[in-house]
């Protein structure tokens, strides 16, 4: 029998919208409005909205606050002051990642930690079993509404002053009382606005009355692919480690983080394997799970709507990981041409 | 721009979503507005070689959207004529024009009493409403 999926505040406004709906990380979840591409276009030429209230939050309180998340955490959560954030990971000893999440200090020993929506319940129970004294983890993620505002008119748009990135503070809203971090998830200048669960149909509605195109979970995938962001369950799991999957800095590896010595050795040693962009270079579509030729496999792929081409990442030997090396996609039995390309495979500031 | 939902009547269809338009023993061959819809725009269209053969009920091809990958149904069993460049090229043509401009290959039927078997538009009609 199927579990029962959960809705965000949101979801009779993805319905209104005529969104279609879907299954993701155990939340019905709008994966598309008016179609991906569209959406993926206002995002990178104007601005769009995305509902990630599925999103968790965990709060982590205490004088010993700090001191525990920089023993759990991959990244030097000691560069992080008063309103700012950090990308990090959640590791464990072999350095595999458990989870990537970002890391909000709200003051001395308050931290606020945005974590994926399907690793929830993974990492509350991880942190909550390691727990020390002078230290309190809570899920709070029932308590919040999440909307990211992306897109190169999207502070314009809020009538948001510029901001520097991973860095946040509390606004207001047409009235509506906020948290505003400047991160995201698709490479374009953008908000993630945190609000109280029963504001954000309000919240909603004023940020699509300003003019932000409703964007699914579609273009969220096709816009982060194509800036090479990694997502949690397929370019990085428990089983790949943060040095193979090129995310070695978010990794301050002399710290005492869970994980550092295996890092530090897979560093030293050169991994096996790295997890590389590349870009088709005939016409296909690259999917999850493909074979790559030579002892690879893609973990993410997608069609690229800027480049108009297949696109992807995923892990190869690493003698093949080079720029420019070629790579062969087994495309249900049909070998296709890839290249080996730089991060990220769709460069910013290119929109017309 | 999407096209509006339509089943033509002057059109045969396969359950699994591909019309027919018959014209002689050549049949020209596509897929729904249904089944546009459900795979959402699409981005790449892998045709059969011309003198290929297909059979009824079998894979011919593939159409794929941002997010998902869909075998092609032959409705008919034949020897291909053409494949249609303009949706090789521009696959999102099956989106906009699904029965017109966004038609995938040309038959020569092998086996023209197959047509008896496909659906009328009524028929098919009925079919998508169960889905």
């Amino acid at each position: 029998m199927e579990a029962t999926l959960s809705r965000t505040p949101l979801f009779a406004r993805h319905v209104a919208l005529g969104a279609r709906m879907v299954p993701f990380a155990g939340y019905e979840m709008p994966v598309q409005y008016e179609g991906v591409i569209a959406e993926h276009r206002a995002v990178r030429a104007d601005c769009g909205a995305f509902d990630v209230s599925h999103m968790g939050e965990l709060h982590v309180d205490g004088p010993t606050a700090e001191a525990f998340l920089q023993q759990m955490l991959s990244n030097d959560l000691g560069k992080v002051a008063d309103g700012e954030a950090q990308y990090t990971l959640l590791t464990n000893q072999h350095g595999g990642i458990v989870d990537d999440l970002i890391a909000y200090r709200l003051g001395h020993g308050q931290y606020l930690l945005v974590v994926n929506a399907s690793n929830r319940e993974t990492v509350y129970g991880w942190l909550k079993e390691r727990e020390p004294r002078g230290c309190e983890v809570r899920d709070t993620s029932d308590e919040y509404g999440l909307i990211a505002v992306q897109g190169p008119r999207s502070l314009d748009r809020l009538g948001l002053p510029e901001g520097a990135a991973f860095t946040h503070a509390m606004g207001e809203l047409d009235g509506i009382e906020v948290m505003i971090g400047r991160t995201g998830y698709t490479g374009e200048t953008g908000v993630e606005l945190c609000c109280a669960e029963e504001d954000a149909r309000t919240l909603w509605d004023s940020v699509i009355a300003r003019g932000a195109v409703p964007c699914g979970l579609g273009a969220r995938d096709t816009l982060r692919l194509e800036v090479c962001y990694p997502l949690h369950g397929n370019d990085i799991t428990p089983d790949t480690d943060a040095i193979s999957a090129g995310l070695g800095w978010a990794c301050a590896l002399d710290t005492k983080f869970t994980g550092a010595a295996a890092l530090r050795q897979i560093r030293a040693d050169g991994p096996a394997r790295r997890l590389v962009p590349f870009v088709m270079e005939e016409k296909a579509v690259p999917r999850h799970g493909m074979p790559i030729g030579g002892g690879g496999e893609v973990t993410s792929g997608t069609h690229s709507p800027m480049l108009d081409r297949g696109i992807g990442m995923g892990y190869v030997p690493s003698g093949s990981a080079s720029r420019d090396s070629e790579l062969t996609i087994d495309v249900r039995g049909k070998p296709r041409r890839a290249r080996v390309v730089r991060k990220p495979i769709y460069p910013q500031g290119e929109v017309s | 721009m999407p096209a509006a939902e339509s089943y033509p009547d002057d059109l045969k269809y396969h359950p699994e979503h591909d019309w027919a338009r018959i014209e002689g023993d050549e049949a020209t061959l596509g897929v729904t507005w249904f089944a546009q819809d459900a795979l959402g725009e699409l981005v790449h269209y892998e045709a059969p070689a011309v003198g290929s053969t297909v059979a009824k009920d079998e894979s011919y091809g593939e159409v794929e959207s941002v997010k998902a990958v869909s075998d092609l149904v032959s409705p008919l069993s034949g020897e291909v004529l053409e494949a249609n460049q303009k949706t090789v090229d521009e696959p999102e043509t099956v989106n906009e024009d699904p029965y017109g401009e966004g038609w995938l290959i040309r038959v020569h039927m092998s086996d023209p009493a197959e047509v008896e078997t496909l659906m009328d538009a009524e028929a098919y009609r009925a079919h998508v409403a169960e889905q």
